[in-house]
């Protein structure tokens, strides 16, 4: 089975590799790339726990082929920082305990920062509706939306 | 709630400060058991049994030892060298590490396979070819009961029969001469099916055998560390494996719930494997795995029978429950308890006579039973005592919200002991259920479900009152394979006034970085911000029972209380010395002793830890640390009141949950943000089982729900916007009179909804359904009623 | 959850990947937005030796109006189905089906092409698509061809598509005045297949009639079912809650689904028949208010 060399831009770097057909996108950022932020949670496309930027679009990593990144730009959540800075995402998060145990915590993220891009005022049903493809266990989302909530707020005081 | 003790510059008791262990998380740097990569790992990935009752004729590794990549593949032979293919379970049964015979349930281990990387490990485990004898299958534990069945556990000498045990607590024949003598009694049959926890990270290792020092480092999902430490030496003692020379790290975990307590078999081959080959070796499953082989929850079915004057006074209940265990019963329960805590089934009511009996079953399914967020068994134990009071509720016409006050334990019972033998501690349930009632607006409600009866729609309301028993326990009674279930806590203050807080414990996401750092604030007046809380690492932390069924709390915070009161006993010394007036002349407020009457005279607590170091007094260690291993005098028993209002789709059966209010009392609370935010997680997890998640087996053995395909956890959308609040009851007992709350919201939460829906149709006659209800289920009942759209 | 070993290919033009569907013929799939075709392989069901990508062909995403069709590109994201806003204005039955499939984030890569090429009944759009009438163009070594919908599904996981033929356009007839479609599914949770569903695409007459009815079934057989019987029953008649009911009847005798977790037969055929009479309700007062 051949292999292929692929150049992919992960949060702003350029990094390349050799990789078989079948290496999903979430095993290069984790095993290749060592960028371990970004979780399994499943083997059938539901938890969310991969959720990646490609192309600023959020996906589900696990479900895409690390040859289907060749020449396009992955965001995962370690690129989420901006010199030592937390994304208000982020910062969000923190300060409305929007996490427990951490483990969803970088997909959800991803979804939470990709919505208030698009768009930047979301109603609670909004952020349900954008996050229901992100499974939680511990928080039961009620601190989850308040979380996105509060990354809303702060991104329009910026 | 009082004020806090202390400002929230040093964030004791009381206050909402955000959590210490958050940035890691939030930059995607946290360190979970699939993150470690370690020089030359190897991986493990195991071969699964499609069927749930066969012999093993013949296992042939041929193609996968010639898969590129495939370095080894173990079967149960291999380990019969090294006598580890079997191994004791928590309970005293022993379980399968790998098969040598046959294997006895659907998706159990047969072979592992050791491969350069995980896609080689799976191309190895499709190319392992077993050949099956299968043998015929018992999932139905009522015909395991059944003389002439066939025997499952042939591996026991003896045994002829499918019984694992029975237990009973109570007054057996007063209860039965109350409930002959009743003037009401309602009866009924419950079934609670299996369901597992699905924590998002799941369950796995790295292995790491250093030949060169002869010590064993297992990274793992684990929840107690150092019971499985102890547990590797006495299994494995035999093999060189030595508990000094043993270490278990327990690093971020993704999620717990009861899940990550047992000793998988997967953990035992890696740590084989590793030894044997003398190389890290990671195993981590997938999901299917997950949801398919470890350890599932409840699995009760119970037949409950609640006795009672006209006027709906509670006299008498007795439950009969057969428990089906799977092929083994690897339940982690305390092991004087096979039922876990079941005998709290008097839930908040004052029985006069009770009693309870659970017979344990063998099946052709995965062992296990605690876990979910379930106390030991309360979940099982609240669903039977709160539905079967609204049974009552129903059969006497009487309002479920005013029966259950009637019959609530008055606050001037407390401490309370109940008819199965429990001290309750402390409780005022009609203040929790009153608030609850404002809250939502219960009056109200009632007018609005009146009137919509009138126009045929559905609409109902569910009280659950619940009393939880956590924080095992005394070691009187309470041990896990002898082991007492103290825990403990290790401060030590540094000279420049900081402190190291280690603990027994080990939380998967509960916040114990933050809570413990805390209690040390509370205690000493050293900010928060400034005590580094460890868990996890056995070779550092002190000896503990681990996290699960809420005992951090109520155990090891104590514990932590304790021992910072310790550091403040030496620190009064030293600060005595230091001030040069005597121990009795000195006032604390967190954070300084001041001389009595002369304020300005004082040492802070942080000149005291320098002091400690530099200028203690003669003859006095020095250093300012100190240890605690707290042995609990008593369980503690948070509660709480919960309300559920359903509507209910005619056309479809759909249950839409309009508004759930939950008043929780956990006594004295650390942090009240992260205990909204157990509260929150456990509603959702209470509310998963009463409508989505079940595990199920067809007459084959084949389990049904085995992925998330199947086995539906709620979504953001599914999920309602839960409404919180407290009463505070503090506990008598507790350094800090604090009790625990993170199971409170699964085992209060189901029967609310089940009441809920039960309620909007018992017009129609309807007096319990079983979880979880599904449309179908509520549209055939519906349908016979001829009430569907 | 790894996949077996594959090859893989990405084309960068069309007749370059219907070449090497030819090539590899029989050996080889599509890779549109994967959503369905990688999960089977992630669990080793199903295989390919081959997978040949399509998604770096130019002009395979668009949503357009041309003429009196409505013409969609065979890649295009169901995400971009439902935020288009000509989708949402004059084909509001494909914005509710394409809200409905999977869940947000799946729906970012699942193409409208690849949920039809697919042939699972208990994928969404084949049903709206057998509702509206829509066609679908296939491109293959000898160029393009057109099948209607009606005979697209012709098994289970199995079309009318040729192995060296990709689904390339799904073309929609703009509907008459006086017209309204909805898509109405009861899913166990949100991201689960239909435990039943129906759309419904009407037209009403000049006496508020209905002069064309097109009723579809989600997960309701081995193939997506095109409900005949209702569609001619209520041609003609008053849209009233009797035409309505009838029709919603008629429909559920059309289907044959199968037991599963989502639900007995009975209890399926029973919500198929709840799901059109509610479909074709919301159908018709967006015909009447058009």
């Amino acid at each position: 089975m051949a292999m292929h060399k692929i150049k992919v831009t992960v949060n702003g770097e350029a990094r390349e590799a050799e990789v078989e057909s079948r290496l999903l996108l979430v095993h290069l950022l984790r095993e290749v790339f060592r960028l371990t932020g970004t979780h399994i949670g499943c083997d059938t496309t539901h938890c969310g726990a991969c959720t990646v930027l490609l192309d600023g679009t959020p996906v589900k990593s696990c479900t895409v082929l690390a040859v289907q990144a060749d020449g396009r730009e992955v965001m995962t959540v370690e690129g989420l920082e901006k010199d030592n800075k937390l994304d208000p995402i982020q910062e969000g998060f923190y300060q409305e305990h929007g996490l427990q145990c951490g483990y969803c915590t970088p997909g959800m993220m991803m979804t939470g920062y990709a919505l208030l891009k698009a768009n930047a005022s979301p109603t609670e049903a909004d952020i349900r509706r954008a996050i229901s493809g992100n499974l939680c266990r511990c928080t039961g989302y009620v601190n989850i939306v308040k979380s996105v909530q509060h990354a809303a707020a702060a991104s329009k005081s910026r | 709630m009082a004020t806090p003790l202390t400002t929230p510059e040093v964030g004791g008791m009381g206050h909402s400060i955000k959590r210490k262990e958050d940035p890691r998380f939030l930059r995607g740097k946290g360190n979970y058991v699939d993150d470690i990569q370690l020089p030359g790992m190897l991986h493990m990935d195991i071969v699964r049994s499609p069927y749930a009752h066969a012999k093993i004729k013949k296992i042939d590794s041929t193609k996968a030892l010639q898969t590129p990549g495939v370095l080894a593949v173990i079967t149960g032979a291999t380990l019969e060298q090294y006598k580890l293919h079997w191994m004791p379970t928590l309970m005293s049964d022993t379980q399968m590490v790998l098969p040598t015979e046959k294997v006895m349930y659907q998706a159990q281990e047969v072979a592992a396979v050791i491969a350069t990387d995980r896609y080689k490990a799976a191309d190895g485990v499709a190319a392992v070819e077993v050949e099956y004898e299968p043998l015929p299958v018992v999932v139905d534990p009522f015909k395991a009961l059944e003389p002439g069945a066939p025997v499952l556990r042939t591996d026991k000498p003896g045994k002829s029969d499918n019984r694992i045990f029975h237990w009973e607590v109570g007054d057996k024949a007063g209860t039965d001469s109350a409930i002959r003598g009743s003037e009401v009694v309602v009866r009924q049959k419950i079934y609670i099916p299996r369901i597992h926890v699905a924590s998002i990270e799941t369950c796995g290792c790295v292995a790491d055998f250093d030949r060169v020092r002869g010590k064993l480092t297992v990274y793992m999902t684990t929840q107690a560390p150092h019971a499985i430490r102890t547990v590797f030496a006495l299994v494995a003692g035999h093999v060189g494996l030595s508990e000094e020379k043993i270490r278990i790290v327990s690093p971020d975990i993704g999620g717990g719930f009861g899940g990550k307590v047992p000793v998988y078999p997967g953990y035992v081959i890696a740590v084989a494997a590793s030894v044997v080959i003398g190389k890290p070796v990671k195993w981590v499953e997938d999901r299917m795995e997950n949801l398919q082989a470890d350890s599932f929850a409840r699995d009760y079915h119970m037949e409950a029978e609640l006795a009672a004057k006209k006027d709906g006074t509670m006299t008498a209940l007795r439950i009969k429950t057969v428990a089906d265990h799977g092929y083994a019963d690897a339940a982690a329960n305390p092991s004087k308890f096979p039922a876990g805590l079941f005998s709290i089934c008097t839930g908040s009511y004052d029985f006069q006579k009770a009693f309870a009996e659970v017979d344990g079953v063998y099946t052709n399914k995965p062992p296990g039973g605690i876990a979910y967020r379930c106390s030991f068994r309360v979940t099982e134990a609240v669903h039977a005592i709160e539905r079967m009071t609204d049974v009552l509720a129903q059969e006497l016409k009487m309002d479920p919200a005013q029966l259950r006050m009637k019959n609530f334990i008055p606050a001037a019972k407390f401490p309370y002991k109940s008819a199965l033998g429990w001290e309750y501690d402390s409780g005022n349930y009609p203040a929790a259920l009153k608030k609850a009632m404002d809250i939502i607006g219960y009056d109200a409600l009632r007018k609005e479900q009146a009137e919509k009866r009138k126009k045929g729609e559905l609409m109902g309301i569910g009280i659950s009152s619940f009393t939880e028993i956590v924080g095992a326990g005394p070691s009187k009674h309470f041990d896990i394979l002898g082991i007492k279930m103290f825990d403990s806590c290790e401060i030590r203050v540094h000279p420049t006034g900081k402190a190291t807080a280690r603990f027994g414990t080990k939380s998967q996401g509960q916040g114990h970085e933050t809570t413990y750092a805390q209690v040390v604030a509370e205690e000493l007046g050293i900010p928060a911000a400034h005590v580094e809380v460890e868990e996890g690492d056995t070779d550092t932390a002190p000896y503990g029972l681990g996290t699960y069924a809420s005992r951090s709390t109520p155990v090891a915070a104590a514990a932590g209380a304790v021992a910072a009161r310790k550091i403040r006993e030496k620190a009064k010394k030293i600060a005595a010395y230091l001030l040069e007036v005597g121990e009795q002349d000195l006032v604390w407020e967190p954070g300084k002793f001041s001389v009595k009457g002369a304020p300005q005279k004082s040492k802070t607590i942080q000149e005291i830890a320098f002091a400690a170091y530099t200028n203690h007094p003669q003859g006095m260690e020095a250093g300012l640390e100190a240890v605690d291993y707290y042995d609990p005098p008593n369980l503690t028993f948070p509660f709480g009141s919960y309300i559920c209002v359903v509507d209910i789709d005619r056309g479809t059966g759909e249950v839409k949950i309009r508004r759930f209010v939950a008043v929780d009392d956990c006594g004295n609370i650390i942090n009240p943000m992260i205990v909204d935010g157990q509260i929150h997680g456990g509603l959702t997890m209470g509310m998963a089982p009463a409508l989505y998640e079940e595990i199920s087996y067809d007459e084959s053995g084949n389990v049904q729900g085995g992925s998330f395909m199947d086995y539906l956890l709620p979504t953001a959308m599914e999920t309602p916007k839960w409404e919180t609040d407290k009463t505070v009851t503090p506990s008598p007992h507790h350094p800090l009179g604090a009790k625990g709350v993170g199971e409170s919201a699964t085992v209060g939460a189901p029967p609310a909804v089940v009441n809920a829906v039960v309620d909007a149709l018992s017009h129609l006659g309807v007096k319990h359904i079983d979880i979880p209800i599904t449309p179908e289920k509520v549209w055939k009942i519906l349908k016979e009623k001829g009430a569907a759209e | 959850m790894i996949p077996g070993p594959f090859d893989y290919h990405s084309p960068k033009s069309l007749s370059e990947a219907v070449g090497l569907l030819s090539q590899h013929r029989g050996k080889a799939k599509v890779l549109s937005g994967g959503q369905s075709l990688l999960p089977l392989l992630k669990l080793r069901l199903g295989s390919a030796d081959h997978l040949v990508d399509i998604g770096r062909i130019p002009g395979l995403e668009y949503i357009k109006e041309d003429g009196g069709t409505l013409k969609i590109g065979g890649r295009t994201r169901e995400s971009a189905l439902e935020a288009s806003d000509v989708v949402k204005k004059k084909y509001p039955i494909l914005a509710e089906t394409a809200a409905v499939i999977a869940d947000p984030i799946v729906r970012n890569l699942a193409t409208v092409g690849g949920n039809l090429a697919h042939g699972d009944p208990a994928n969404d759009h084949p049903a709206t698509m057998l509702a509206v009438g829509a066609q679908v163009v296939a491109t293959g070594p000898k160029g393009e061809r057109i099948i209607p919908i009606e005979k697209f599904f012709t098994g289970l996981f199995e079309t009318a598509l040729a192995p060296d033929e990709i689904l390339t356009e799904i073309r929609i007839p703009a509907p008459p005045p006086k017209s309204g479609g909805a898509y109405v599914k009861l899913e166990r949770k949100v991201g689960d297949f239909a435990t039943a569903a129906a759309a419904a695409q009407v037209t009403l007459g000049a006496g508020g009639e209905i002069s064309r009815a097109g009723i579809g079934l989600t997960n309701a057989g081995p193939l997506p079912v095109k409900a005949e019987a209702a569609e001619k029953f209520l041609q003609g008649k008053k849209p009233d809650g009797a035409a309505i009911a009838e029709a919603a009847r008629l429909a559920a005798q059309a289907a044959s689904p199968e037991a599963d977790r989502r639900g007995s037969v009975e209890y399926k055929r029973e919500m198929a028949r709840v799901l059109t009479a509610r479909a074709l309700k919301r159908a018709v007062a967006r015909a009447q208010g058009a």
